[in-house]
């Protein structure tokens, strides 16, 4: 079982070797035929698999997209399954070709681990939840407060520096998953439990008398979460980059899943027809074909009905979009011109 | 009672008394009770403390445990059957146990790590058992390629391939023999990487272009659950024994050049945790490999498990060795034994037999530390537990989980250690 697999391995390695280099993302994904997608070990409605070993989501949903925009097939993609201390190594070593896993677009993840963001997916922030029955309403009376807090996070830092500011002081109890979290802090091991807001109303929502806990008001960081390629290939960045403002652009011009194949055949609109492949010439620049972002949005819809069908109104954890609905709308999404 | 007291003589009884039954002090559950639980004040004490706690678990999770819902959907529907009671829902179990168990293995081919597993029991049984007809061992040497075909299919002739290396180098072993017995050490060792390096490649390819034959393939990333730590910890047990038995030889070897390599490697290993040993595999190693080779993620783990497990094993075994008196050494060399044929006829049955509740302690600390993978993002039954709880369906469910995670696990490491003590009882030789 064993010898052989290396024996295998070995010469493929050899052989790769030989013709493998300098190849651009682009080129690596297409001869492999598949992408290779980081992903979350497991968060609600953002990355898990389903009872058939399909992975589902918010974040995997981006990856379908990008699948699509390449390869014309969705689940052209193998999901890689990453921890938080794991996300960044995988990446820059090249393991995955894109990390689409609630990651925090951070100066020092930017610049200094050498990432490129390709925009932003969810616009997220940190929260804290009480049970109800403490009084507490505001996140300005948890002075002296434990805390359960999920290490090598943004937010593990976002907690220090919020209390060290209001001049208050807590006392952190580590946890390592979201699961562990929920278990010590319905068990008592801790007074507070804090993360993103969106992670909250989730854990909340799974709880057996969610109206016991509270989830206070303060939002104490700004967590924009997106999907992040390695420095180095400007080509893949713009691809995945504008997967992400294709499915964006799309909810804008009200392009959507069913209505797409029929407006891909043209229209009256400029910039729909700029972004479907019908004129302009997009597709061919980014090394594609014109009909890449007709079939990503095809193939997982819009970002609104992305957003609705893994985390908002149609799934069980219903989030409001909030700073995530459109910029027309009041939120904060908005896409650059297809022009 | 007075025919039984037939006085004669004034002072003496010679008739036996009837047996009359024990005071009820003295027999049975009592007399066990009072000398074991209620034998002193503190003895009393303790026990009464000790029922107490035991009476608090019970009333804990008793209920949870007796009410608990097999038939549901969603931990939302096991919530609204209990309708507020405490219970356990083990409807996750129903719902999920084939991802603990496979992982994202194709469901319609689950029969394929079944028949392996299946099969490891029937090869490992003339190892395990001698009573057993020895040609079984001619299948134990098929079955790693075997299970390795049956549990990643594609073509057959890369097994077959990689086994034929071992035939090429048993042929130059004995070809090379008549010339001079270095020379066939050194033909036996380079023939077979010469086949898999040059001349494998191309076999694979050939014969499967003629004759493709094969089973469905099923790519590494779809492994997971209790079957990932089946193969690990299986492929890793039976790597290591062997390998640390020749670290061990070589620690103690006269060589200077064998015997600090041996040393070193040891050493190194035991000085580092598995984790960063795990992260190597996982994350360093592809910083040193070309752009764009994949190198499985699986076999990098065996071969970093296998590496720490035989460090220990090799460490076990010199317990072993230096456990045995010098006079056996003696006795070999007395006989006019070469060093290979003292080692299997005399030192090697005495060690390894003195050494197996290390041997077997280490082979279940391996199997146990499988479950470390979780943390490089491969889907273990650990993993999975949290992939699972991240459905929307299941989120927020916890013990069920991990207690049947515990079972699974509980059931192999206890195997292994009723297997050791037969193992024991049946190689004793001292008449203590």
């Amino acid at each position: 079982m064993k010898k052989t697999v290396f024996v295998g391995t070995f010469a493929a390695t050899a052989l790769v070797a030989g013709l493998a280099n300098a190849q651009s993302t682009l080129e690596q994904v297409i001869d492999r035929g598949e992408l290779i997608c980081g992903s979350n070990t497991g968060q609600v409605g953002f990355g898990a698999p389903d009872a058939d070993g399909v992975w589902q989501g918010f974040d995997v949903g981006f990856c379908r997209a990008v699948a699509a925009a390449i390869f014309d097939d969705p689940m052209a993609v193998s999901f890689v399954p990453l921890t938080s201390q794991t996300r960044f190594s995988a990446l820059a070593s090249g393991e995955v070709d894109v990390l689409s896993r609630n990651t925090t677009w951070t100066f020092v993840r930017d610049v200094d681990l050498q990432f490129n963001f390709a925009g932003i997916n969810y616009y997220d922030g940190q929260g804290f939840m009480v049970k109800s029955d403490l009084g507490v309403g505001s996140a300005m009376e948890l002075d002296g407060a434990t805390v359960c807090i999920e290490t090598g996070t943004t937010t593990e830092l976002n907690l220090a520096d919020f209390f060290r500011v209001n001049g208050m002081s807590y006392e952190p109890v580590p946890v390592d998953t979201a699961a562990e979290a929920q278990q010590q802090y319905l068990a008592g091991a801790c007074d507070v439990y804090t993360t993103d807001v969106s992670a909250l109303a989730s854990s909340r929502a799974s709880f057996a008398t969610p109206s016991d806990h509270t989830i206070l008001p303060e939002v104490v960081s700004k967590e924009p979460l997106g999907p992040a390629v390695r420095h180095g290939d400007d080509n893949w960045y713009d691809i995945i980059k504008w997967t992400l403002m294709a499915l964006v652009a799309a909810e804008e011009l009200g392009v959507t899943s069913e209505n797409v194949a029929e407006l891909a055949e043209g229209s009256d609109v400029p910039e729909i027809n700029r972004l479907l492949g019908v004129e302009g010439g997009f597709g061919a620049m980014l090394g594609l074909d014109n009909e890449w972002a007709a079939r990503a949005i095809a193939a997982v819809g819009n970002y609104g009905e992305l957003f609705a069908n893994t985390i908002g109104d149609n799934s069980p954890i219903g989030l409001e979009r909030g700073m995530n609905a459109l910029f027309a709308d009041g939120g904060m999404m908005y896409a650059m011109p297809f022009r | 009672m007075s025919d039984t007291h037939s006085n004669t003589v004034a002072y003496v009884r010679d008739t036996m008394l009837p047996q009359t039954e024990p005071p009820l002090t003295e027999k049975g559950a009592l007399k066990w009770l009072r000398e074991n639980l209620f034998s002193g004040w503190l003895n009393t004490g303790l026990t009464l403390i000790a029922l107490f706690i035991i009476w608090q678990a019970l009333m804990a999770v008793g209920p949870w445990l007796l009410n608990s819902v097999w038939n549901a959907g969603s931990l939302r529907e096991c919530r609204d059957i209990l309708d507020g009671a405490t219970g356990a829902c083990f409807a996750v179990i129903v719902d999920r146990w084939h991802q603990l168990l496979f992982g994202f293995y194709p469901r319609h081919l689950y029969w394929r790590p079944v028949l392996a597993l299946v099969l490891l029991f029937v090869a490992l049984s003339p190892v395990l058992f001698p009573s057993l007809p020895r040609r079984l061992l001619t299948f134990t040497a098929i079955y790693p390629f075997l299970a390795y075909h049956l549990l990643w299919g594609g073509s057959v002739w890369l097994p077959i391939g990689a086994a034929l290396g071992f035939v090429v180098g048993a042929l130059a072993y004995i070809g090379l023999k008549r010339v001079n017995n270095l020379l066939a050490v050194f033909g036996a060792v380079l023939a077979p990487v010469l086949w898999w390096l040059v001349l494998a490649g191309p076999f694979d390819s050939t014969m499967s272009a003629v004759l493709p034959w094969g089973l469905e393939f099923v790519r590494s990333d779809r492994f997971g659950g209790f079957l990932i730590s089946l193969v690990i910890g299986i492929s890793g047990i039976s790597l290591s024994l062997p390998l640390g038995i020749l670290l061990a030889l070589g620690r103690q070897s006269d060589m200077i050049f064998i015997k600090s390599v041996c040393v070193v490697f040891i050493e190194f290993i035991r000085g580092v945790p598995l984790i960063t040993l795990l992260f190597t595999a996982s994350l360093l190693l592809n910083f040193f490999l070309p752009p764009g080779t994949s190198f499985d993620l699986i076999l990098r783990v065996i071969i970093m498990v296998t590496l720490f497990a035989s460090a220990y094993m090799a460490e076990v075994v010199r317990g072993g060795l230096a456990a045995l008196p010098k006079g056996q050494y003696e006795a070999a060399d007395a006989l006019g034994l070469d060093y290979w044929k003292a080692q299997r006829l005399i030192i090697m049955p005495q060690a390894l037999k003195i050494s197996i509740p290390g041997i077997v302690n280490t082979f279940i600390g391996l199997f146990k530390d499988t479950t470390l993978v979780v943390f490089i993002g491969l889907l273990d039954p650990i993993g999975l537990s949290n992939a699972i709880r991240a459905s929307t369906d299941w989120n927020g469910i916890y013990w069920e989980l991990f207690i049947f995670i515990g079972l699974l696990f509980f059931i192999f490491c206890f195997g292994m250690s009723r297997y050791s003590l037969y193992l024991e009882r049946k190689l004793k030789r001292d008449h203590r």
